[in-house]
């Protein structure tokens, strides 16, 4: 019998998608998909090297009130575990270091980005080299985007799809890397491998298709194992043919929606690669 | 001496908050600027090294890829203006709190008592101003003069190497608690005297109700006894006014109404609450028999319907009014936070799934001086949105349904509804989750938030000018975070098994929750010296009353206390044991051990006089304005889209997440570019079935101006008749009222107080005939009955509104029909009766007339066919729905075809009527119980015989040519219009906002 796949939700301090994380993570296959609050990890009772696949989920981490994940980043790098040395960033670092799966969404994503675990070139996972702040328009926005993915991405969830549709809600999802050179690694790395597109999947630098002015339309980044994965559209919020905006109209839409894909890629990975 | 870290975007960075307040300011003030460019401010009070303050600005303040940071000097350079707006002393700060907590974090340390972080914001302004102006725009614009102070510095006044003065907003001045008593046996004036000054709100027959329970030899020789004088103190007088207030005893829904009605016959009404609302639920329900869904109402804070066999739904509507005509962005994120608490402090505790929202404004353009202390619309709107935005998305619930209803006697008073749903398990721990009690010896613990001095005695209109130094207590703020934790902790312990009962503390702070909670034993124990303060010198009928936020009150059995207080404490969440319940027959408080409060629970909850208020009604005398027949009727279409009340709000939508938790089945937005207006939302609260609930509303106060009556029974109606239209099942359905109404008692100030009254009880009458013929249940609901603005001779009375919630289910989600046509030559068939009703429509409005044919509902007749759609979309014969109501049926058919993408051509010589009827009036006519369907033509026959022998009339089709055509008589072209240019129009009043 195969090993199961034991994936982790961490709730708490503002996290408002675990529920829907986690389902997804089920729907995808696998057996285990926890929802942890954050002061079980801190309180030593769960421990992150229990799992395989990390999942960052949305929400407003500490109200977003230092800028979107920064009060959230910073709980991770300095909360202690009790009773231990360790702090939490050293259960990640080691979690990042045994090849296993970590995905951020929306508030996920910034948190990844704002602690250093993207874009991570060189090997560095521990220092911030881009940012995601305010949109263009200064609002937050609730409303679907569709995305061109890279198919020359290593990025473990988007393998072979072709593009995708999903619903963005934020006000800081602005991508921005710390310098041209930055940007141009990440572009010759395809380390981007969804960008804001429009309906014919071109990505595009015009509002509303791409919702908040991103650096090259960059919706999605991965580090360069490809393992390592966060992006501002929600895919968890489209598991199923009545997420879609449209399905009252577009009878032909499948039962599984295409943001559950990313999920079976990563469940896929695991079984295939890491358990 | 305390820091100030400045935290600023680096060169080249756009500024996408400046920019916003620039364009802002220019909308706003007319004031034209180069630029404006923002700075944050941290000042930190603490005890701190240069190099963890150091630490702090460049680590968690600041980021490093786009920010830059300095410490004790200024960043701000190349501006001509600086304006700097931080909070005044004591109001609740979260960007602060966060703040201080991510200090603690880095340093390991933990803040002493009074040190902290308060944040302020630096506005650069560039461009020929002056001072003054920029007075303006501080004052106007960027800051609220309650709440906030600021700071004006010309380019010159800087100093280049301290920057803006450090100034600290921490409360000063902390008064030794005492308690004071007040003698009642003074004459009737000075009673009134005493209840005005002391801000009581109660009534001279209330006082001397006081007066007299002092003044009685057997409750003297009681509080002697307990030590206390035949004087009432502080915290007893503050006690009882709060309990005794309009808000917490509803005092004109229970009084005793002497109505007389037009033709003169006089009927005694013990009650509107009971009489009608209790009335037509007993009634309602007695007569489903065994299909009774209704598990817990009118008792709890909420209330509670059955899902299914595992699940029951929990639903509350507030309002939130006079704190949002103060304060836009606190009153209605207050408003929004505070009406969770009300969904998870019901039964056990419940989970949050959805919210609603509608808001009742002026004209965010209005152009005409408003009277003194009035906020512009503009203001309201932009406040009362953010409010709501951050209240709903960061506390990680959708908000998928609301509406923005506009009449300028809002300027008044806005109206603020905040509603919520919640799900809660049928059983918890082998007991219905929807009920609760408090033992004997249980312990009250307080957990959540401090207490401040933030809304005590609620937000009113006081004269008393707020000064530097003392803390406000008008208004608060709301703080979605700390709540969020506290709700994440609640649910934990609910699961454990940890408590006997909650509840939140909303109006009346503890002295209402403890004060409710205590009436299941007879009786508490309240120690209020142990209450958490934000800040020391409160007095103790402060900590009493305080209406500080994010606090629920929970019965705790003593076996159960250290496993609820250590997780809380895991949890990072304050939790505080504030003494017993007791049976003793008193509410009982004490402040370092003396008692300070000994009131007989019999006469704190039911001693309150029974009010008596006259109403009289006398209809008006109106009449049909006798419009000529408009030449072009494209024209008064367009014109209509474009009417504030009907126009697109999605800017306003969009702004709110409608999508978190995954359950948004059909969202408030739809259609083949997801922008056409939906009827109701359809929520899936389970992510593993396809069970649905289902949520809409209906109000429509311009109705009231001519008659309560039918303004209530068609709130009612089109409630259910968008609630039916997306596919709401109309057998298992709750209703939820909100009665808004201008002070109904006449008196000097209220004049006319016999009439409003009067148009109260028909409200009423209204609400009981309507739900009892629907067979709706009221399970909730919330009046507010003072919005009115008097200062000086300047009087306005908001138009008596009611907004009517509904609440239900669906069975299957993926039956649930949306309001865009699908696809070409599919037919369109109208539902229902037009009749000759534009008295109050849009379309009168638009032409400066009222008119007297008020809209008016058949029940029986609209049941008929919501029943028969029910069974038409079970049976998947429905490709689209919308209901009709403002604007009618020509608003309805532009609306479904440029959501669809397709065209409509309609018929109008097709249409039901009861009389010949002008073509304006079947266009614009806002007849009940209507609604616009599209079939796909094989369905024809199968939809046909669902409704045969109603009035289900086919009108037209769905075309490809993108034209909305509609046709009279003798096939007389009435209108022709391309959808995209309606939809321009409809689309282009409030995009920008």
């Amino acid at each position: 019998m195969a090993k199961e796949i034991r994936a982790i939700v961490i709730a708490g301090n503002g996290t408002n998608c675990e529920r829907e994380v986690a389902h997804a993570c089920r729907l995808a296959g696998a057996e285990v998909a926890d929802i942890v609050h954050i002061a079980e990890l801190l309180a030593g009772r769960v421990r992150l090297d229990d799992y395989h696949f990390l999942n960052l989920a949305g929400g407003f981490l500490d109200g977003d009130d230092l800028g979107s994940a920064k009060a959230g980043a910073n709980r991770l790098l300095h909360a202690r575990v009790a009773d231990s040395e360790e702090h939490l960033a050293d259960q990640l670092q080691r979690f990042v270091a045994d090849g296993k799966l970590v995905m951020g969404v929306c508030n996920g994503f910034q948190l990844m980005v704002k602690m250093g675990l993207l874009p991570a070139l060189d090997g560095n996972y521990q220092q911030q080299t881009a940012t995601l702040t305010f949109n263009d328009g200064g609002r937050f926005e609730d409303r679907w985007t569709y995305l061109a993915v890279d198919p020359d991405s290593p990025c473990v969830y988007t393998r072979g799809l072709p593009g995708i549709y999903l619903p963005v809600r934020h006000g800081e999802g602005k991508f921005v890397p710390g310098d041209d050179a930055l940007l141009e690694r990440i572009e010759s790395g395809h380390l981007a491998p969804l960008r804001y597109a429009t309906a014919a999947y071109q990505p595009t630098m015009t509002y509303p298709e791409n919702p908040n002015g991103s650096v090259a339309a960059i919706a999605g980044v991965c580090d360069p194992s490809g393992r390592l994965f966060g992006l501002m559209p929600h895919p968890e919020a489209y598991v199923h043919r009545t997420h879609h905006p449209r399905w009252t109209r577009e009878p032909e839409l499948p039962e599984e929606g295409m943001g559950l894909w990313l999920y079976r890629n990563a469940v896929e990975f695991l079984r295939s690669e890491v358990v | 001496m305390p820091w100030r870290i400045v935290v600023g975007l680096k060169d080249g960075v756009r500024d996408a908050r400046g920019e916003r307040v620039r364009a802002e300011i220019r909308r706003h003030l007319g004031i034209e600027l180069e630029s404006v460019r923002t700075l944050d401010v941290y000042t930190v009070d603490a005890e701190l090294t240069d190099d963890e303050v150091a630490a702090a600005a460049n680590g968690p303040f600041c980021d490093p890829i786009i920010q830059q940071a300095a410490v004790n000097q200024p960043l701000a350079e190349d501006f001509d203006i600086l304006i700097e707006v931080g909070f005044r002393p004591g109001v609740t700060d979260n960007v602060g709190r966060t703040a201080r907590e991510a200090i603690q974090y880095l340093t390991g340390r933990s803040f002493a008592d009074g040190e902290g972080v308060y944040t302020s914001t630096q506005y650069l302004l560039k461009g020929a101003i002056d001072k003054q102006a920029a007075e303006t725009i501080a004052g106007d614009f960027l800051a609220n003069g309650l709440i906030q102070r600021w700071t004006i510095l010309t380019a010159d006044e800087l100093d280049p190497a301290k920057g803006v003065p450090v100034s600290v907003p921490r409360v000063v001045g902390s008064a030794e608690p005492t308690v004071r008593t007040i003698s009642l046996d003074v004459s009737d004036e000075q009673l009134l005297a005493i209840s005005r000054d002391g801000m009581l709100a109660l009534n001279l027959e209330e006082m001397k109700k006081l007066q007299a329970y002092v003044a009685d030899p057997a409750t003297r020789e009681k509080r002697c006894a307990r030590g206390l004088s035949a004087e009432l103190t502080d915290v007893e007088l503050e006690a009882l006014a709060q309990t005794w207030s309009e808000h917490c005893k509803h005092k004109i829904f229970s009084a005793k109404i002497d109505y007389t009605d037009e033709n003169g016959n006089r009927q005694l009404i013990d009650s509107l609450f009971k009489t009608y609302i209790v009335g037509a639920t007993a009634r309602v329900r007695e007569n489903m028999g065994e299909r009774d869904f209704c598990l817990s109402v009118f008792k709890d804070n909420a209330g509670v319907i059955r899902f299914n066999d595992d699940w029951s739904l929990v639903f509350k509507v507030e309002t939130h009014n006079s704190p949002s005509a103060l304060d836009p962005y606190g009153g209605a994120l207050t408003g929004i936070v505070g009406v969770n608490r009300d969904g998870v402090g019901t039964g056990m505790g419940a989970r949050l799934i959805f919210n609603t929202d509608v808001f009742c404004f002026a004209s965010p353009f209005l152009d005409k001086p408003l009277p003194k202390r009035l906020l512009h619309p503009r203001r309201i709107f932009d406040g009362v949105v953010e409010g709501v935005e951050h209240g709903g998305n960061k506390s990680g619930i959708p908000t998928v349904n609301g509406s923005i209803v506009f009449d300028d006697r809002f300027a008044g008073k806005p109206l603020v509804y905040c509603g919520t749903a919640a799900i809660m398990p049928a059983e918890l721990n082998g007991r219905p989750c929807h009920e609760k009690a408090v033992q004997v010896g249980d312990h009250i613990v307080m957990t959540g938030g401090r207490i401040g001095k933030d809304g005590i005695h609620g937000a009113t209109f006081s004269s008393e000018e707020l000064h530097e130094g003392s803390p406000v207590t008008a208004v608060q703020i709301g703080d979605p975070i700390t709540q969020r934790k506290m709700f994440d902790f609640l649910t934990i312990a609910r699961d454990r098994g940890l408590y006997n009962s909650m509840t939140d503390n909303g109006a009346g702070g503890l002295s209402s929750s403890i004060g409710e909670m205590a009436e299941d034993t007879g009786g508490c124990e309240l120690h209020l010296d142990r209450a958490p303060l934000k800040y020391p010198g409160l007095q103790p009928w402060e900590i009493l009353i305080s209406e500080a936020q994010e606090r629920m009150s929970l019965a705790v059995p003593p076996e159960k206390l250290d496993e609820f207080l250590q997780l809380a404490k895991e949890m990072d969440v304050e939790a505080t044991d504030l003494g017993t319940f007791t049976d003793s027959g008193y509410f009982h408080c004490l402040y370092r051990g003396e008692t300070v409060a000994w009131l007989d629970m019999e006469f704190l909850h039911q001693g309150v006089p029974q009010m008596v208020i006259p109403a009289r009604w006398t209809p008006k005398t109106l009449r049909e304005p006798g419009l000529a027949l408009p030449q072009d009727l494209s024209l008064e279409l367009s014109g209509l889209l474009a009417r504030l009340n009907i126009c697109s709000k999605e800017s306003v939508i969009r702004r709110y997440d409608h999508e978190v938790q995954a359950g948004t089945v059909i969202k408030p937005l739809v259609g083949v570019a997801n922008d056409g207006p939906s009827d109701a939302a359809v929520f899936r609260p389970l992510l593993d079935s396809f069970e649905g609930t289902v949520v809409s509303h209906g109000i429509c106060p311009s109705y009231s101006d001519i008659d309560t009556y039918h303004m209530m029974a068609c709130a009612i109606d089109e409630g259910l008749r968008n609630y039916v239209a997306v596919g709401g099942d109309i057998e298992h359905v709750a209703g939820l009222d909100n009665f808004c109404w201008c002070d109904p008692v006449q008196s000097d100030k209220t004049p006319d107080g016999e009439y409003k009254a009067a148009q109260l009880v028909r409200a009423n009458q209204a609400l009981y005939d309507y739900c009892v013929a629907f067979g709706v249940p009221l399970i909730s609901g919330k009046d507010s009955m003072k919005n009115d603005y008097q200062i000086g001779d300047t009087r306005i009375s908001i138009p008596p509104t009611v907004l009517f919630s509904v609440i239900g289910r669906i069975e299957d989600v993926r039956r649930a029909v949306s309001m865009d046509v699908k696809r070409p030559d599919d037919l369109v068939y109208l539902l229902g009766m037009t009749r000759d009703e534009l008295g109050g429509s849009e379309y009168y409005a638009a032409h400066g007339e009222l008119g007297c044919n008020v809209p008016k509902v058949d029940a029986g007749y609209a049941l008929d066919l919501y029943k028969r759609l029910n069974r038409a979309q079970r049976q998947g014969l429905v490709a689209s729905c919308h209901d009709l109501s403002d604007g009618g049926l020509g608003v309805a058919l532009a609306e479904k075809a440029f959501a669809g993408g397709f065209g409509i051509r309609a018929d109008l010589t097709a249409v039901r009527t009861d009389a010949p009827l002008r073509d304006d009036a079947l266009l614009f006519s806002e007849s009940q119980s209507r609604l616009l369907v599209s079939v796909h033509p094989e369905l024809r026959d199968d939809f046909e015989a669902v409704f045969a022998g109603t009035d289900c009339a086919l009108i037209g089709e769905v075309t490809e040519d993108g034209r909305l055509e509609v046709t009279g008589a003798g096939g007389r072209v009435l209108i022709d219009s391309r959808i995209e240019d309606l939809k321009q129009a409809w689309q282009a009043p409030l995009r920008e906002l």
